[in-house]
């Protein structure tokens, strides 16, 4: 193939990557935003998403299609009601002091993983993808299901960016970041807002899950790596700011395909996470966030 | 009797318990205790950072797998003797643990916390991509040959015992040294008050940077021996799994104290022990312990000892 | 660096021209400041004029935005906070902070064994001496966090004595303190008086007007006046500013 298509897959492939990286990491980005606390779980809410995928389809059983529709609200649901409750029953009593919520958030991926690994097995299993329609350029062919994953993924980052901004809701939330006091003492009940925020990011990560789990595979380790970007595009992106978050996964995605056409992507993750870790060090605020005075 | 001469009778006794324990155990929990012990040095050296300055390291693993790594390559790959193997898995982690800490004490709390997870994964991607000499997650084997440090041949259970238990004998003098010295203090002030630490006079950067490359040199040294006495040196010992455990078992035996890194390492080596006979969903329990330490117990078992009944326990 | 100093060998401390700004406000603004060895002095002014901002810069807390600081005839503005310490000056918080979870004797002695690093010996006596100085030296063996607020301000006192320094700097000592141990922090500052210089923020003037030899009023980030306790009783703008309203 020549460098033009090539390019062009590779973006492709690129996009499908940002789309889902996107919606996993606004996730992380909004509890973070909203709550200051570091969810080290979220890959897990994210894996749970694909298994849960696997089990609804599985067991609903008629044509993949309708399967996969019910997966799309029963994961997420499931997802934000148990992360949800694990807010209420843990992060509440630890009063959101971020080093502790790192900790126990540590404790519940591991709880999380090992209870998937006890009852779904080691495997990786296939989703069937809701409709296998393929489209074809003058030199391959590409599967239309990823460029619906692709317009979910908009569509969704277009509901999460309407409910903050034009919901009562959005106006709550973000009440409750910028002064959690002022926000208690207006009559907001932050701690249920706070048990919802941690409950719609777990459901986005569960919600890209589903998406992407007939492209990849559900497994119980699947998690650790949408987490590790997750970190990646949230801390460039500038912490807790949605539109930073949306671009830099959207420069991550894409850059990811392509950094692996030149390095092998074991050297490819080492020179992300270094650049993570030399990012928090010489420029707290993110790549494109404001520098504080 | 004061409160120094109680320390000397608590740590001297415990040596000498451990050392009875060494010739009546049977092979089974003897093999484990020796293992423990080097994994409890481990977690002493995370303690000095985490339990005494305050400091939440999420990527001690990095330090512990210089030190394995720093001593299995050269043996395998420079024919290095043990002694000199083992001198430089130390200084391995000596200059991580100073590299790291001069750039990670730029950021403190959270960001300290992922970013010295980060230096971590990058440790652990670097073993795969080397995997041509690290063998990756496979890892290798360290010939029993080369497993003899002066005269003594360490892969025989009794020396590897004794061994195990004069490197945690060693370490916890140095610990209790450094934790009663006026510099072990300064570190306890800064856990307690930073600002007013620093507003006293004290250098809090200098402070902070020895505590890493003292922690990390332990932890690194505790690799060394690791790998050296169990004849193995692989990636999942570099993992994120790897910086759990010492904060897991610092938690659980008690953060800020001396003994309680060995405390909780032997509680959770047998809990692990026995459970993973049961599921292979072990790590179950480690994460449930997580859990319920951070919520209950922030203390840890010596922890709670040391408030309800002996407040001389350094 | 010697110009600066020279200019007022008696001087322990000097500011030029010290300024500060926070995004667009101005907290303080060039202040030219003289505090000679040994005096006490009081620095007033209301609520927000920019007293914690200056004491701040004065031992680097605070980096200033402009101007200089001179201590001990040598010029220190580009010192970090602990270096500046360690030169002898030391700094009480205007909201109490101490090691909460350590005893008396270990809060106070971190304060002395900085300075007695080579004299591990002399270290107990010296922190007997400066708790017994504030009347806490029975609590000695009690933990911090179980101590009263008044307690609690006068142990940090005591960790500013442990440290025997050339200047202290007590941000607002009194507050919150009863009256009978405001009686007690006067006694000790006028123990300490001609030995240690003193830079004293204080909302209490009958505290200012009692122990001030020398008094400052700070107002706008500014250098409203500055005089001894009877013309600054007297003067006009300081009452319109500051006491007439107070």
């Amino acid at each position: 193939m020549d460098f033009g298509p090539y390019l062009l897959l590779a973006s492709l492939e690129g996009a499908v990557q940002s789309a889902v990286l996107a919606l996993t990491a606004v996730g992380l980005s909004l509890v973070f935003g909203t709550m200051r606390v570091v969810n080290v779980a979220h890959g897990e809410f994210f894996m749970l998403g694909a298994v849960l995928a696997w089990w609804v389809t599985t067991f609903v059983g008629l044509h993949p299609a309708v399967g996969f529709i019910v997966a799309l609200v029963v994961a997420p649901l499931a997802a934000g009601v148990i992360a949800a409750a694990a807010d209420l029953t843990v992060l509440k009593r630890l009063k959101y002091d971020p080093e502790s919520t790192i900790v126990a958030t540590i404790g519940i991926l591991y709880i999380i993983q090992q209870v998937v690994l006890m009852t779904y097995g080691p495997d990786a299993r296939p989703v069937q993808a809701p409709f296998s329609h393929r489209f074809y350029t003058p030199w391959f062919g590409y599967s239309s299901y990823k460029l619906f994953v692709i317009g979910m993924a908009i569509l969704l980052l277009l509901g999460v960016w309407a409910l903050m901004a034009k919901t009562r809701i959005g106006l709550i939330l973000r009440a409750t970041q910028l002064d959690r006091e002022m926000a208690q003492a207006f009559g907001i009940p932050v701690e249920r807002v706070y048990a919802i925020v941690f409950g719609l990011g777990a459901a986005l990560a569960a919600m890209a899950a589903v998406l992407i789990v007939p492209i990849q595979q559900a497994h119980y380790l699947m998690g650790g790596d949408p987490l590790l970007l997750s970190f990646i595009v949230v801390i460039i992106g500038g912490l807790g700011s949605l539109m930073g978050t949306v671009v830099a996964a959207v420069l991550i995605g894409m850059s990811d395909g392509i950094i692996s056409v030149f390095f092998t992507p074991t050297l490819a993750k080492i020179l992300a996470t270094l650049l993570v870790a030399f990012v928090l060090i010489f420029r707290p605020n993110g790549l494109f966030g404001k520098r504080s005075s | 009797m004061s409160d120094i001469r109680k320390s000397l009778v608590l740590h001297g006794g415990l040596i000498a318990l451990l050392l009875l324990l060494g010739f009546v155990l049977p092979a089974y929990h003897h093999g484990n205790l020796a293992r423990v012990m080097v994994l409890a040095v481990y977690a002493m050296g995370y303690n000095v950072l985490f339990g005494y300055t305050g400091l939440l390291s999420l990527g001690h693993a990095m330090f512990f797998a210089a030190g394995m790594y720093g001593m299995g390559l050269t043996i395998q790959h420079l024919g290095f003797s043990a002694e000199a193997a083992l001198l430089s898995g130390v200084v391995a982690a000596f200059l991580l643990s100073t590299v790291v800490g001069l750039l990670a004490l730029r950021t403190t709390g959270v960001a300290f916390m992922i970013v010295t997870l980060m230096f971590a994964q990058t440790g652990y991607l670097v073993v795969l991509y080397f995997g041509e000499w690290t063998r990756g997650d496979e890892g290798f084997v360290i010939q029993k040959a080369s497993r003899v440090i002066a005269g003594i041949d360490v892969s025989d259970p009794a020396n590897r015992y004794l061994t195990a238990l004069a490197l945690f004998a060693v370490c916890l003098w140095i610990i209790l040294k450094l934790v009663q010295a006026p510099f072990g203090k300064v570190l306890i002030a800064i856990r307690e008050n930073e600002d007013r630490a620093r507003m006293l006079g004290y250098d809090i950067f200098r402070h902070k940077l020895v505590a890493v490359i003292v922690s990390g040199t332990i932890s690194g040294t505790a690799g060394a021996f690791y790998g050296l006495l169990f004849g193995y040196a692989g990636a999942s010992f570099a993992t994120v799994q790897y910086s759990i455990f010492p904060l897991l078992w610092v938690l659980l035996g008690g953060a800020g104290t001396v003994t309680g890194p060995l405390v909780g390492a032997l509680f959770m080596f047998y809990l692990i022990d026995i459970t993973s006979g049961l599921t292979s969903a072990y790590m179950l329990f480690a994460g449930v312990a997580l859990v319920l330490l951070t919520l209950f117990a922030r203390q840890g078992l010596v922890g709670e000892i040391r408030r309800r009944f002996a407040p001389w326990l350094p | 660096m010697a110009a600066l100093g020279s200019t007022a060998p008696n001087n322990l401390l000097t500011t030029q021209g010290l300024s500060r700004n926070f995004g667009g406000l101005q907290a303080v603004s060039n202040v030219n400041f003289d505090l000679p060895e040994g005096q006490v002095r009081a620095l007033i002014g209301p609520n927000g004029a920019g007293k914690t901002t200056f004491v701040g810069m004065l031992c680097g807390r605070i980096s200033a935005s402009a101007g200089r600081v001179a201590f001990l005839g040598e010029d220190v503005t580009l010192l970090p906070a602990h270096k500046r310490i360690s030169r002898g000056m030391a700094y009480t918080f205007q909201i109490t902070s101490i090691f909460g979870r350590l005893s008396l004797r270990e809060n106070v002695a971190l304060a002395v064994r900085r300075r007695l690093a080579g004299h591990p010996d002399q270290v107990q006596g010296e922190v007997e001496s400066a708790l017994s100085r504030v009347g806490l030296l029975d609590r000695a063996d009690q933990i911090a966090d179980d101590l009263s607020y008044g307690h609690q301000r006068l142990l940090e006192i005591a960790m500013g004595l442990g440290q025997k320094p050339r200047l202290l700097i007590l941000d607002e000592p009194t507050q919150g303190l009863a009256d009978s141990e405001i009686a007690d922090f006067k006694n000790l500052i006028r123990s300490m008086a001609g030995q240690t210089t003193i830079l004293l923020i204080e909302h209490n003037m009958d505290v200012v007007m009692e122990m001030a030899d020398f008094i400052t009023v700070l107002n706008f980030g500014e250098i409203l006046a500055e005089g001894s306790p009877e013309q600054i009783h007297a003067n006009a703008d300081v009452q319109a500013a500051y006491l007439g309203t107070g």
